[in-house]
């Protein structure tokens, strides 16, 4: 039902302006109509960039926001066939070309999927679209009839005139459509008015997903294409010295080319297998350069030494320092490490370079980036640099970084003819652009059982400062991501301050990782939390409540979550339910955890309930299925998820020593939504965040022990080792 | 020449016998359904069956393959459990990226042939070889389950 293969890149009359918004965010504001009709759909009424309609009534939504199975494609769809009443069969989607000026995201300001928000930067100006859309249809029916378009209804892909009973399909009136005049400001529907916005709609990515014929980026087989495969230094950042063992490497039956560039060393052949053995029949040197040293112990000495100084300061209430100058005081220094993305499809990327194009297949969360990093590295005008956009096997934050892309594209500078670049697992584990680890230390008072003053000072790399460095510039070089979810804690706390330290590991280049700051940040504060409610002498769930008055959202899905999980209800031995609260991504969701911890350490997750106020749900069954994957993601994190460095080098390298949870250790997850027709809030990172303190409560209850590392460390469980 | 059935078609491959079954499918044959995930029998992306048993095709050399009957992704909608696996899958809507769900179909597909009426602990015990990195844990539970009924 939908297509992943790209347009041209539309006219650059055809302009999307980007302003401002008074929320702080940004508007998206609709052009003038055009009646374009595309080469490659023969679309008959394009309004703009985003929608065509075509004369069997065909609506194709072309989709700057790419799906990595978060079911954006449907949800978008959905928001635009709502609006517009058009025939939710007759939809379909498409990826969008690279684009800025007309596919940015507007919370973002570049062409991005990320930071859970594509429904809420698209839910104004999608329906805006949708709405105006509409509005011209009915205006040419309206026409064609000689009737007050105001008598006229859309549904369904018609245009009705009940007083007359005439009605005329979409398709029928795509041509007339494209003539009128696009309303500045069309009425958007109320939401009682939606016909399809929540309801759990089947996606329409899924059916081909199912058999085969779903195609990802590392599925591309452009005519001739070879296949390569990589290896960079093993010591991040390193050099390649010699190559020996060229002989071997071309003796392998199917290797076709050896390509050596100044940090990389590629294979290519008739089939990857061809390509890999090519490779490990090479004896590379490498030049290990200025990380030759690097270790984790390294890195966290780094990070403790800069955390020692306060930071910048990023929220401040009332007057956090007296406040915590007396009064029965708790300290908590909490640590969380480096962490890959691993996403199923290992990374990969298959490019064409000729004297004068560049194509290039891949699944990216940004598309624009990778069109520029063509041109770049070609030096070729951008609008000789295509770009394919596919389908993401797991994004997570991996694919919002275009490294692999230049890799490919350097290789297949030095091949004739199309090559698909796929990293080994191991290359994918070890050349990550890693979550940073993040080291929070958290001060507070308490008195008359709530918590008086409070400093929560969180230290760690700045992935805004590399990856979008005006908001790094912009904030006062606080980046935003670092102090989500602390600066926003739900609770109230008269003395407040929140202070940020960026500190750049050696050697390291950090990524956003799905859950971004939030998940360093919600972690801090939800554990710190527990500790204050056991110095407190309070039940976690009734000293969260006491401080949640002016979070009347968030205090009741706490009281949902608390009642559909037994909260206080009797337990065994060394079974413990731990709690999470938290506004991240301007999503309400309380989460409780159910785990044992055996004799051993081992940690067996028993059940795990949600309780979630989304505002808006879009599509309800998409929300419980990113909840129950989110809380898997995150706590797949908090069971096994640690990159460390030994000279230079990540240790971890495949799913054996970097490990995942697998399904007999997931019990089932009850999401429970709560209805609300509040706008929607962000829902692809929120289990993530919520999953590791919820899980890290639990053993807390459990057992007494207060871990204050991730992952969890089974000898200290044991009682092998201190806390 | 090696003879391969696969899907009830034989094919012809030129590649070493030593060449793992999920390249010469993905790279030889285009058959791209069967994924890449590890290379090394940990996380079942690239899970088919051998005459109704799930292997792991990145660690199977095409020259141990012989007369078997291959099936992939592309075919095993063809079989009756196969059908209902898929159908099953969509209904409670299981897959998110959907990257490693070929993998899991084949896996619960080969389950069910062998066992119509699994419990939790046959289904843990025939599909903890396959890694959702998405999480769908949850609904394959359920979606094998629905599929037994149906």
């Amino acid at each position: 039902m939908f297509e992943t293969d790209t347009a041209t890149a539309p006219a650059p009359s055809r302009r999307t302006i980007l302003k401002a918004g008074a929320a702080g965010g940004l508007l998206l504001v609709i052009p003038l109509p055009l009646a374009r009709a595309d080469d490659r759909t023969k679309a008959a009424f394009a309004p703009d960039a985003f929608i065509r309609l075509d004369t069997t009534g065909k609506v194709t939504l072309v989709m700057p926001q790419v799906e990595m199975g978060q079911g954006i494609y449907t949800a978008h769809a959905m928001m635009m066939a709502d609006e517009m009443d058009a025939d939710w069969q007759m939809v379909s989607v498409e990826a969008a070309p690279p684009n800025t000026a007309l596919y940015a995201n507007p919370m973002l300001t570049v062409q991005a999927t990320g930071n859970s928000n594509s429904v809420r930067a698209f839910w104004k100006p999608l329906r805006t679209t949708a709405a105006a859309a509409r509005a011209m249809l009915i205006a040419a029916a309206a026409k064609q009839w000689k009737v007050d378009p105001a008598s006229c209804t859309a549904d369904s892909g018609n245009v009705v005139h009940a007083a007359s009973g005439r009605k005329l399909s979409y398709g029928a009136l795509a041509n007339a459509a494209a003539k009128e005049l696009r309303p500045a400001d069309p009425t958007l529907k109320t939401p009682d008015q939606f016909k399809l916005i929540g309801k759990p709609l089947k996606r329409i990515d899924t059916p081909d997903k199912v058999n085969g014929t779903a195609k990802f980026g590392i599925d591309m087989m452009p005519e001739g294409v070879k296949f390569a495969t990589l290896a960079a230094s093993p010591v991040l950042g390193g050099k390649v010295g010699n190559v020996d063992g060229q002989s071997d490497a071309m003796a392998v039956p199917g290797v076709k080319q050896i390509v050596i560039l100044d940090d990389l060393v590629a294979v290519v052949g008739d089939h990857y297998w061809a390509a890999k053995q090519g490779l490990d029949a090479l004896n590379i040197t490498w030049n290990d350069g200025a990380n030759a040293n690097v270790t984790t112990a390294l890195v966290w000495a780094d990070l403790k030494k800069a955390a020692a100084s306060p930071g910048l300061v990023a929220k401040k209430e009332g007057d956090a320092d007296k406040a915590l100058s007396n009064g029965d005081k708790l300290e908590a220094k909490y640590e969380l490490p480096f962490l890959a993305h691993a996403p199923m499809e290992p990374m990969n990327c298959t490019v064409h370079v000729t004297p004068d194009s560049c194509e290039i297949w891949v699944g990216t969360q940004v598309c624009a980036r990778t069109q520029e990093a063509g041109a770049t590295i070609t030096g070729l005008p951008l609008e000789k640099v295509t770009v394919h956009n596919q389908l993401l096997g797991g994004g997570f934050g991996r694919r919002l970084e275009t490294d692999a892309t230049e890799k490919a594209v350097r290789i297949a500078q030095k091949v004739d003819g199309p090559v698909k670049v796929v990293y080994s697992r191991e290359e994918d584990i070890q050349h990550d652009r890693y979550r940073p680890s993040y080291y929070t230390q958290m001060w507070a008072t308490l008195k008359d059982g709530k918590i008086d003053g409070w400093l929560h000072r969180v230290a760690g790399s700045s992935v805004v400062a590399r990856w979008l460095a005006p908001a790094f510039a912009g904030n006062h070089n606080i980046d935003f991501d670092e102090v989500d979810s602390a600066i926003d804690q739900p609770y109230d706390i008269p003395n407040l301050r929140v202070e940020a330290v960026r500190a750049e590991p050696p050697g390291v280049t950090t990524g956003f990782w799905r859950g971004v700051g939030p998940n360093n940040n919600v972690f801090a504060v939800e554990s710190f939390m527990d500790e204050l409610a056991n110095k407190a002498g309070k039940d976690p769930v009734d000293f969260r409540r006491s401080m949640l008055d002016k979070n009347p959202r968030l205090l009741n899905a706490l009281n949902v979550v608390a009642q559909k999980s037994g909260w206080g209800s009797a337990l065994p031995k060394r079974v413990g339910r731990g709690v999470c609260c938290q506004p991240s991504f301007a999503s309400f969701i309380a989460t409780v955890v159910e785990a044992e911890v055996d004799e051993n350490g081992e940690v067996h997750l028993r059940r795990i309930n949600t309780a979630v106020d989304v505002g808006t749900a879009v599509n309800p069954d998409t929300i419980r299925a990113q909840l129950q994957g989110g809380i898997v993601f995150g706590l797949t994190a908090a069971l096994y998820g640690e990159v460390t460095l030994e000279n230079g080098r990540v240790q971890q390298s495949n799913f054996n020593d970097y490990r995942m949870l697998r399904i007999n250790q997931v019990p089932n997850i009850e999401v429970h939504l709560i209805k609300s027709a509040e706008p929607p809030g962000g829902i692809g990172e929120t289990g993530t965040t919520a999953g590791p303190p919820a899980l890290r409560n639990a053993i807390y209850a459990a057992t007494g022990i207060a871990l204050r590392r991730l992952p969890i460390d089974r000898e200290i469980l044991s009682g092998r080792k201190k806390a | 020449m090696i003879e391969l059935k696969i899907n009830g078609e034989t094919k012809s491959v030129e590649a070493s016998p030593d060449t793992p079954l999920l390249w010469v499918l993905r790279d030889v044959l285009g058959m791209t359904g069967t994924k890449f995930g590890c290379g090394i029998a940990q996380c079942g992306a690239c899970t088919v069956q051998l005459d109704g048993k799930s292997m792991r095709s990145c660690l199977l050399p095409i020259g141990s393959v012989g007369a078997r009957a291959i099936t992939t992704i592309e075919g095993i909608g063809a079989t009756p459990v196969g059908a209902k696996v898929q159908k099953a899958w969509l209904e409670l809507e299981v897959v998110q990226c959907g990257y490693c769900q070929s993998g899991q179909i084949m896996s619960a597909a080969a389950l069910l042939a062998n066992n119509p009426n699994p419990d939790d602990a046959d289904i843990d015990a025939a599909m903890s070889g396959n890694i959702c990195r998405c999480g769908t844990y949850v609904r394959i539970r359920e979606a094998i389950k629905r599929a037994a009924k149906a």
